[in-house]
């Protein structure tokens, strides 16, 4: 009983702090990260696939080279299996802030 | 009660605190922001982005019967006998420790919609803000006489759910005499995972091919043609699998004999065979059908609004996964249901931060087939917010999508990508 009653004033106390959004934290800011996580199925959480993953990592890249890849498995100038049918699944616009969000991030 | 305690792994905030001491021995929260029931692909995905999304700020409990997370995606290996289960079993622990998830080792025997209360199957009950439900799929025996005790004694499997059950069926395969049949009969769609019980029967194929050279596979289909990735599957059952193993379609499973070990149709005639793998029809979880949430296509699946995947006959519960009414397009599948929970983890978040929820989110799947030891075939697409029969829901994105090109079939490269997509799921799921 009494490691209840600790658990449930922790709880309203954490609760309490839950009330008070952080200022970097937005609905932006989470639609970009949640945009971003639909390439984390298989290049990994943040875009930090497994160490040697052949699904390459792409937390680091530049951001150019990410919209310039994207565009070319779209078009059909770089060759896939698979990234050319998924690539057409984004707009332009789509994939300026997919690159900007895995630039940002640390390898 | 130790041993449930063991399991139980707190919330990295408390340990923040520094009351980490307490964390091996707390208790059962009696509240949570939310509260996650099911750890498969959808749950355990949900648990770990609204807590990654929140910046660790929404506390989040999981509840989850099974000690360890087996994946469906690859288990058909299994049975073909080139993997075994402990190379698609992960522990649920990198949750816990890596985001702070309270994962409770326990099942959820009602939910109280109006109270928001869940109760566990000791008596405890969790209060939620927001439930998220991701049960899977709960079989319906029923659709097929016989197979309920045929299927408790043993003798006619499913393995539809990874675990104990694959091994037993591939038990059944080893101590198969060679020269005998293997029949899988499928349920007409939709059901979980539309590839997967033709990848079966062609890891069933492999496996005779080069051990059993003598024996046959035979796929009893409800359906009038192969689901999915129907051509490639064909391609390879006539390049490397003819003689043995045999697509009949149209052939609708009513009833088994486990006497006889046979397979009774609705039109077409008997079929026995030594080693007999009966799938039924399938339907939402049970949770969510006890809970009056399927409320779509004759109460089988739960209707949800596709924005936030909130149930659209309870507020504040949100339905992930298989057991959900599926827009056009959009498969019952893993790697889908990973993708829909961070859609829902997305408008969970905004909605307890009173944010406006995003109204275009975007869903991928990507699907392998293995239809050896090494080479596979798939099937992607993506998804985008649009209108079909003049609902709001999710559509496939025009021009995307598609399957493995004809002109090379099944590939030892996509081999390699499949085991790789899989390590990376797991991690994004549950590391």
């Amino acid at each position: 009983m009494k490691k209840q009653t600790i658990w449930n004033i922790l709880t309203v106390s954490l609760l309490a702090l839950h009330t008070v959004p952080a200022a970097a934290q937005d609905a932006t800011t989470i639609n970009l990260k949640s945009l971003a996580a639909t390439c984390a199925n298989c290049h990994g959480t943040n875009g930090k696939a497994f160490e040697g993953s052949a699904v390459v990592t792409l937390a680091g890249l530049p951001k150019d080279y990410i919209v310039t890849q994207m565009k070319a498995f779209a078009s059909g100038q770089r060759p896939a299996t698979i990234m050319h049918q998924l690539a057409k699944g984004y707009s332009d616009t789509q994939i300026e802030q997919i690159a900007s969000y895995f630039a940002a991030q640390k390898k | 009660m130790i041993q449930r305690r063991s399991f139980l792994h707190t919330s990295a905030a408390i340990s923040l605190l520094g009351l980490g001491a307490c964390a091996t021995t707390a208790s059962i929260p009696a509240k949570a922001k939310v509260v996650v029931i099911g750890g498969g692909y959808g749950g355990a995905t949900a648990a770990k982005y609204v807590r990654l999304l929140s910046e660790y700020k929404i506390d989040v409990v999981m509840i989850e019967p099974n000690y360890n997370f087996v994946s469906c995606p690859i288990s058909n290996l299994v049975i073909g006998g080139s993997k075994q289960l402990a190379d698609l079993t992960t522990p649920y622990s990198g949750l816990s420790s890596n985001h702070g998830v309270t994962v409770v080792r326990d099942t959820v025997t009602s939910i109280d919609p109006s109270k928001k209360t869940v109760t566990l199957s000791q008596g405890q009950s969790i209060a939620y803000d927001k439930l998220i439900v991701s049960p899977g799929i709960d079989l319906n025996f029923a659709s097929i006489e016989g197979l309920k005790a045929a299927s408790e004694s043993g003798q006619i499997l499913q393995a539809w759910k990874a675990g104990a059950e694959t091994v037993a069926l591939r038990k059944q395969l080893e101590a198969m005499p060679d020269g005998g049949t293997y029949a899988i009969a499928i349920p007409l769609a939709p059901y979980r995972c539309p590839p997967g019980p033709y990848e079966r029967a062609s890891q069933v194929a492999w496996y005779f091919k080069t051990k059993k050279p003598k024996s046959k596979v035979l796929i009893l289909d409800a359906n009038p043609d192969v689901t999915s990735k129907g051509p490639l599957f064909k391609a390879v059952w006539a390049n490397d699998y003819k003689g043995i193993l045999e697509y009949r379609g149209n052939h609708k499973t009513v009833a088994v004999d486990a006497r006889t070990n046979t397979v009774k149709f609705d039109v077409q005639d008997d079929v026995t065979a030594t080693v007999l793998n009966v799938l039924p029809a399938m339907r939402a979880g049970q949770i969510a059908l006890q809970t009056g949430l399927a409320n779509q296509a004759n109460n089988n699946w739960c209707g949800v609004n596709y924005v936030t995947f909130e149930s659209t006959s309870a507020k504040d519960i949100h339905i992930l996964g298989d057991s959900i009414q599926i827009a056009p397009g959009m498969p019952k599948s893993g790697h889908m249901a990973n993708s829909q929970a961070k859609v829902c983890a997305t408008a969970v978040v905004a909605q307890l931060s009173g944010w406006e929820v995003n109204v275009a989110p975007m869903l991928t799947n990507t699907c392998y087939s293995f239809v050896d030891d090494k080479r596979v075939v798939h099937v992607a697409s993506v998804h985008q917010i649009g209108q079909f029969d003049g609902r709001t829901t999710f559509v496939t994105v025009p021009g995307s999508g598609g399957v493995t090109a004809a002109a090379t079939g099944a590939t030892e490269l996509e081999g390699v990508y499949a085991m790789n997509w899989a390590k990376n799921i797991w991690a994004d799921t549950l590391g």
